[in-house]
């Protein structure tokens, strides 16, 4: 089940929508298969920070500018920003223990 | 509370759901630990032609989820973590998932195969920003852009046909004058306009490191030593797979390229540690054969714990 905590991001409201706290932004697509497999770890991720992480997915054939911008060329792409800042990039399937302890470097 | 298993299967693919569906079905309750690329390889192919029973073929992907339904409809239960670490060295083997330990009286090993990168180093640097071992996953961003495809296996071909459909040109860059695909494979990427061959050629570097972004590849002859560069925005790496046994390194027989040794039928060096899938295989590497090896996992750890029944329990394999 998608979690009601992650929210959609659009290539209209981006900049506003990283420039606060830490924010992790997972892109991807329909029909990328790796993208559903990460997905639950996604929506996990923003049940166990519960405010203290944002977390968005943003639909990379909806919104094409911003995945261009971070020259983003495979998904899944995971992008976590602090204060507008982009802090990390993870590319591909990834364990949940490793995108915690990169999370954890950012989240107080 | 314990978790403490009669069968673990560790793997989703093929072998692994197998195992688990003949485990299932003889009682043993077996658990799946699914593992990060859950499903398998061929979560992410397209059509699958060459599984017995579907005519019409069958997309990889739904291929897969019909035999995790058909596993848990006799009530094997999939778990949807990664194992971190794994002790061979006593039964009931550990595991660990994300901290938590789980004991099995018998394990069936179907971490099947990855694929293999260059060994340049900046192959993996330049990892989603042009190269990729994932034409289904990452073809969408070169939509009229020049690419290459080094290899010249069936994935090689696979790869190169379906990127024609996106790029403006593919160039296979095979380090052989043959292709080792199969037949009908090579004769399909051969008449296709837009996909070329480069023979007998090495890539031995990928540009640009320092734009972050994949601009052009160095080649070399292996013939004449001589080199050259190719313009190119996007590079797909398929020349093969490397097993995933690196949590079972040193515990048990592995043969020099690192796939599980195994002898009649499904056996490890290791009493009660069965292998099934790519794991131990690279000859067929098939989605049916990978089944195969599966059930007979399941067969002989189902033997096997029926012949634990009559001794000691929890014995100690080694001091």
């Amino acid at each position: 089940m998608a979690s009601d905590k992650v929210k959609t991001f659009t290539d209209g409201d981006f900049d506003q929508s990283v420039k606060d706290g830490v924010v992790l932004v997972d892109f991807w697509a329909e029909w990328c298969a790796p993208c559903r497999r990460l997905s639950p770890t996604v929506d996990q991720l923003a049940e166990d920070y519960n405010g203290r992480l944002t977390v968005a997915k943003m639909n990379i054939d909806e919104n094409p500018m911003t995945p261009s911008r971070f020259m983003i060329r495979g998904i899944p792409t995971l992008l976590l920003f602090k204060n507008g800042d982009l802090k990390e990039t993870i590319v591909g399937l990834a364990a949940k223990d490793d995108l915690v302890r990169l999370i954890d470097r950012h989240v107080a | 509370m314990q978790h403490h298993h009669q069968v673990i299967v560790i793997g989703s693919g093929p072998a692994g759901l197998t195992a688990a569906l003949y485990a299932a079905r003889a009682n043993l309750a077996p658990l799946v630990i699914e593992g990060i690329e859950a499903g398998g390889q061929l979560m992410l192919t397209t059509m699958v032609d060459n599984y017995p029973g579907f005519k019409d073929g069958v997309m990889g992907p739904a291929l897969m989820m019909e035999m995790r339904a058909q596993c848990v409809r006799f009530g094997g239960d999939i778990f949807p973590g990664d194992v971190t670490s794994i002790d061979l060295s006593h039964r009931p083997f550990a595991l660990k998932v994300s901290g938590t330990e789980y004991l099995a009286d018998a394990l069936i090993l179907a971490t099947g195969a990855s694929a293999k990168w260059l060994d340049l180093g900046v192959d993996k640097k330049l990892s989603g920003r042009g190269v990729s071992t994932c034409a289904t996953c990452d073809g969408f961003f070169f939509k009229g852009r020049p690419i290459a495809v080094i290899g010249g296996g069936d994935t090689a071909m696979e790869e190169a046909i379906y990127l024609s459909k996106l790029a403006s040109s593919v160039t296979v860059i095979h380090r052989r004058d043959v292709l080792r695909a199969s037949k009908v494979m090579q004769d399909k990427a051969r008449s296709i306009a837009n996909v070329s061959f480069i023979w007998n050629t090495e890539v031995v570097d990928i540009k640009d490191l320092n734009k972050g972004e994949v601009t052009s590849l160095v080649l070399k002859n292996v013939h004449t030593a001589e080199e050259s560069e190719l313009a190119v925005q996007g590079v797909f790496i398929a020349i093969g797979h490397v097993p995933n046994t690196k949590l079972v390194a040193g515990q048990l027989d592995l043969d020099e390229n690192g796939y599980v040794v195994t002898h009649a039928g499904s056996r490890t060096s290791v009493p009660g540690v069965f292998a099934a899938g790519d794991v131990q295989d690279h000859v067929y590497r098939q989605a049916v054969t990978a089944a195969g090896s599966g059930c007979m996992a399941a067969i002989d750890a189902e033997r096997f714990l029926s012949g634990l029944a009559h001794e000691v329990p929890a014995e100690t394999l080694s001091a």
